[in-house]
């Protein structure tokens, strides 16, 4: 019996961790899309939005999942977060230009296929959101494997 | 460590990020003066010198919506003949174009510059590749314009040519010029993007000047 309460309480330990890490990192990920076309005034092309409109409500709910801890928060981020990853997959395909652009270019906004800014070479944001969406799939995932073991 | 804690921990160490981060962009570009002028003196003008309307474009020579809206601005100065003139300013935006943008200011020091310019739009295609300006490709397409080549790669590197483009791009981002083209008629912006909206605007130009 203490054994078996033992198990479970260290299991909802390392969930409520891993949950408490997705959020960090969707909450960092929201700040610094924020700083790009708040502070630094980067135009937002229109797929960037759709990636915002999956990243951003990951910050309350799953913030709102950590008090109390409810580990069902996997089924409704990770809806979230699939439909994230592949926008993002989706552009930063554009970007390479594997996919190619229709032409729409310069009308009212921006082309989604343009980037700003290049971190370390390689880094713009299309592939930080890519990532960013993978990282919190994948803590998710694990939440997901720790809670139904 | 408690939740809680390292919950508003981590609430905290964001927030504090972004408000240095803030801090530092802002101090960064404070340089940045306030002033904002839609014209440049010297800048490429199409158009009667006396004429009391002014169309401002901010343009990059290889956005494809520039080159589609050059005739469309050619047809709104024959409307109004004598009393509509358009000045071009530089918006590189896109990547390579800084360097296009210098051979245009070099064309203009030879008083070639429409004729470049409606060349490099003419043949977009041949030297923009994914929205990346390809400036070798556009310097071998204006090989074939009757122009001083030699002077033309000289004036390319002048240190006056590099000075109109930053002035151009750091009026553009004082005026908040995000896309191109941007229109300015008299100084005054779009409400939004459409050809209607700059036929409109030039129209009320017209209509108050006249």
């Amino acid at each position: 019996m203490t054994v078996i309460s033992k198990v479970d309480s260290t299991g909802f330990q390392r969930g409520w961790t891993l949950v408490f890490l997705a959020w960090f990192v969707a909450t960092i990920a929201t700040a610094g899309s924020l700083f790009f076309s708040e502070v630094m005034q980067i135009p937002v092309c229109e797929l960037c939005w759709y990636q915002r409109i999956a990243m951003y409500p990951l910050v309350l709910v799953l913030a709102l999942s950590l008090f109390p801890y409810d580990p069902r928060v996997v089924r409704v981020a990770g809806a979230l977060v699939a439909v994230g990853w592949f926008i993002a997959l989706f552009q930063v395909l554009l970007v390479a230009g594997i996919i190619p652009e229709d032409m729409r270019p310069c009308v009212q906004g921006i082309p989604c296929s343009e980037t700003h800014i290049t971190l370390l070479g390689f880094l713009n944001i299309p592939t930080l959101s890519l990532l960013t969406f993978s990282l919190v799939g994948t803590l998710l995932f694990l939440t997901h494997r720790i809670e139904t073991s | 460590m408690s939740r809680k804690f390292l919950f508003i921990t981590g609430i905290g160490i964001i927030l504090l990020a972004f408000i240095i981060a803030v801090a530092l962009y802002q101090n960064q570009n404070s340089s940045l003066s306030g002033a904002s002028s839609t014209q440049r003196q010297g800048a490429p003008v199409k158009g009667p010198e006396n004429a009391k309307v002014t169309i401002v474009e901010f343009f990059d020579p290889a956005c494809g919506t520039c080159a589609d809206f050059y005739p469309l601005v050619k047809q709104l100065m024959d409307q109004y003949p004598g009393k509509v003139r358009v000045m071009m300013r530089y918006a590189p935006l896109h990547t390579g174009s800084d360097q296009v943008v210098k051979m245009l200011e070099a064309a203009h020091q030879q008083g070639k510059y429409w004729e470049t310019l409606e060349l490099l739009f003419k043949n977009q295609n041949r030297w923009v590749v994914n929205h990346v300006s390809q400036p070798m490709r556009a310097r071998a397409l204006v090989n074939g314009l009757a122009l001083d080549h030699g002077r033309l790669d000289i004036d390319i590197n002048l240190p006056e040519v590099s000075r109109v483009i930053q002035q151009d791009i750091e009026d553009g981002q004082a005026l908040k010029v995000q896309a191109t083209p941007e229109f300015f008629v008299n100084g005054r912006p779009m409400p939004s993007f459409g050809y209607k909206q700059l036929s409109d605007l030039v129209k009320e130009a017209v209509d108050e000047a006249y």
